[in-house]
């Protein structure tokens, strides 16, 4: 049956992003070690290893710093399943995917002969394993940073490496009207889900879309009007002025310094 | 078409950012300019609503789905500088909340579908649909004309993006140290998925929605409340004359884009005969600039030259279609008009 395929397909992705978002406010307030690091810290500590990720030129250092990701996700108290799963899963198997021409189109010394024609060259393999690498770690990366910064947190530090205000704002807001419109459109869905007996041709179900779409456009569109004379009779003159209660502690002064270190070091090794 | 972190080297980023950036700057300040106070809650919404519409599951036949962008929808309604901000927080909220694309290449996302993929998609609509009404079927054609070209620009820059990699990042040995595929692959490969598959999408949501708009809430699609004035349209020409002037990027690529080879190469490709319709046919349109160049002239300026005279055969094209429907639209009005009258 097309037609419910791919309305229920709409509802399981739009209740699949609501239930990760709880549950990544859920960790990002637990008691770990990452919780406890000033936002600010962790986002340049955290781009910095980003950085590091891509450009060292060495194997084992990429393979060494999944293994720390790995150790510090542990000790932010995340379900070693949950993490594997959440990183491991969608990016690098399309990854995969992409890097395993490039095992036979990369020209350079062979490697393998398989059956006398196929040749995969040594710079192929290096090639797709350098990708592969260095997408799990950035990947795992960005997942433990958001897994462990509460959103709000986040526009903080956002602020903090001078980002436009009016950037920061517009992020923040949108993701408080995010949810509204995800749930909007999830009703319109499971509403027309209830009422569907049989299938709708492909085109059919496309002229819907379309409509749902235009009409959650419309939505939009209308609520930012309420939203704007909601928030001109609080007061609103333009400015959005944020309470900033953070200040550095002993243990953020040792979060940088352990992760320069660590860069360095990592930059040390794969020059051997 | 999302970049994730490793693909990309991060002097490539860095670069992007820096191309990236002057965009955003005169974004925010036209759309300042126009919406003042509004700005915060007015793109806060619709930002909220690309999110949204990116997490929409086309059907595509075949049973399966996919999704859409709709930033050259967004440009439509909003305007291409409101639709530059809200496409890029959605890209941002994406890569910053969702972990579903890279950080360091968020500002090459952001490039090529929140940057390209309005300005070019709207330009295209602006031409088609120029003044006429709002309900008039020369908007739905701009709509489905602008989105399915703006996407396959944008797929065309992140794989020329991709394509550089391996040329410009590689070890001593020739290993390419971040996406491994030459221009000649990645660029074929991202527009041949696009041009066939995801261009198709983009446009029939595109339109499908700007038609269904047009229906019912017809003040959305020529509200102007983001568009000021029309005569701002200058940059728009300009950021294509920038298009044009980079067409000879495309030298550096070597061999033929995939598919359009001749019959010589054909043959040197181990096909090892030539297809005997292909021959036939072969010299019976004589192309009046041959390998997108002018005898003997230099490869670049001949590139960029073809390139000024395919843009404006494709705009007076697209001007005669413009007329032509909307003079079919003014008849039937008129018609409709003096039957109501004799009643």
């Amino acid at each position: 049956m097309k037609g419910d395929d791919f309305l229920t397909k709409n509802i399981d992705g739009f209740t699949h992003v609501l239930e990760s978002i709880i549950s990544t406010e859920d960790i990002s307030r637990a008691t770990g070690l990452l919780q406890s690091l000033d936002p600010r810290v962790k986002l340049v500590s955290f781009l910095l290893f980003i950085v590091t990720v891509s450009l060292v030129h060495s194997l084992p250092v990429l393979g060494g710093i999944f293994a720390l990701i790995f150790v510090m996700s542990l000790a932010s108290k995340i379900s070693p399943s949950f993490f594997l799963k959440r990183v491991l899963i969608f990016v690098p198997i399309f990854t995969l995917v992409i890097a395993i021409p490039a095992l036979f189109l990369t020209p350079g010394q062979p490697l393998v002969n398989l059956a006398g024609k196929v040749i995969i060259t040594q710079q192929g393999a290096l090639s797709a394993s350098f990708l592969l690498l260095r997408v799990t770690d950035s990947l795992s990366l960005g997942v433990l940073l958001i897994l462990t910064t509460p959103w709000s947190n986040i526009l903080v530090a956002l602020r903090w490496v001078r980002v436009p205000s009016i950037i920061v704002d517009i992020m923040g807001m949108t993701y408080r009207y995010m949810f509204l419109l995800l749930h909007s459109a999830n009703s319109m869905f499971v509403a027309r889900r209830s009422r569907v007996i049989g299938s709708f041709s492909g085109s059919e179900n496309r002229r819907w879309l379309g409509r749902a779409l235009a009409t959650t456009m419309a939505k939009s569109q209308r609520l930012s009007e309420d939203v704007y004379l909601a928030m001109l009779s609080r007061g609103y003159q333009g400015e959005v002025r944020v309470l900033n209660e953070f200040s550095l502690k002993r243990r953020d002064f040792l979060w940088i310094a352990f992760s320069l270190v660590i860069i360095a070091l990592l930059f040390w090794v794969s020059r051997l | 078409m999302h970049i994730p972190d490793g693909y990309l080297s991060p002097v490539t980023c860095g670069v992007m950012y820096a191309t990236s950036t002057p965009f955003w700057v005169v974004a925010v300040n036209r759309v300042r300019k126009v919406l003042t106070h509004r700005t915060v809650p007015v793109l806060a919404l619709f930002s909220a609503f690309s999110f949204v519409l990116m997490m929409f599951n086309v059907p595509i036949p075949g049973g399966t789905t996919a999704h859409a962008v709709g930033a050259t929808l967004l440009a439509i309604v909003l305007g291409p500088w409101a639709a530059v901000l809200g496409v890029s927080t959605a890209l941002g909220i994406q890569a910053l909340f969702l972990g579903a694309a890279g950080l360091l290449t968020l500002d090459a996302n952001c490039f090529n579908m929140a940057i390209i993929m309005p300005l070019v998609g709207y330009f295209i609509y602006k031409v088609i649909s120029s003044n006429s009404e709002a309900t008039s079927p020369r908007r739905t054609l701009g709509a489905v004309i602008g989105s399915y070209l703006g996407i396959v620009a944008a797929s065309a820059a992140a794989g020329i993006e991709l394509g550089i990699q391996p040329a410009l990042f590689h070890t001593a040995n020739g290993t390419p140290l971040y996406a491994p595929y030459a221009l000649g692959v990645a660029l074929p490969a991202m527009l041949v998925a696009h041009l066939a598959v995801a261009g198709p999408i983009e446009a029939v949501v595109t339109g499908g929605v700007v038609a269904y708009l047009q229906r019912t809430h017809s003040s959305l699609i020529k509200a102007d409340v983001l568009k000021k004035k029309e005569g701002k349209i200058w940059l728009l020409w300009g950021a294509l004359g920038v298009a044009v002037l980079a067409t000879p990027l495309g030298l550096l690529a070597s061999g033929t884009a995939w598919g359009e080879w001749g019959i010589d190469e054909l043959k040197n490709m181990g096909l090892g005969f030539i297809p005997q319709g292909m021959q036939k046919l072969a010299g019976w349109w004589p192309a009046p600039l041959p390998d997108y160049g002018f005898p003997r002239m230099g490869a670049v300026i001949g590139y960029i030259l073809s390139a000024v005279l395919g843009v404006v055969l494709i705009a007076f094209l697209l001007w005669i279609i413009g007329r032509w429907l909307s003079r079919k639209n003014t008849t039937k009005r008129e018609a409709s008009f003096k039957g109501d009258s004799s009643d």
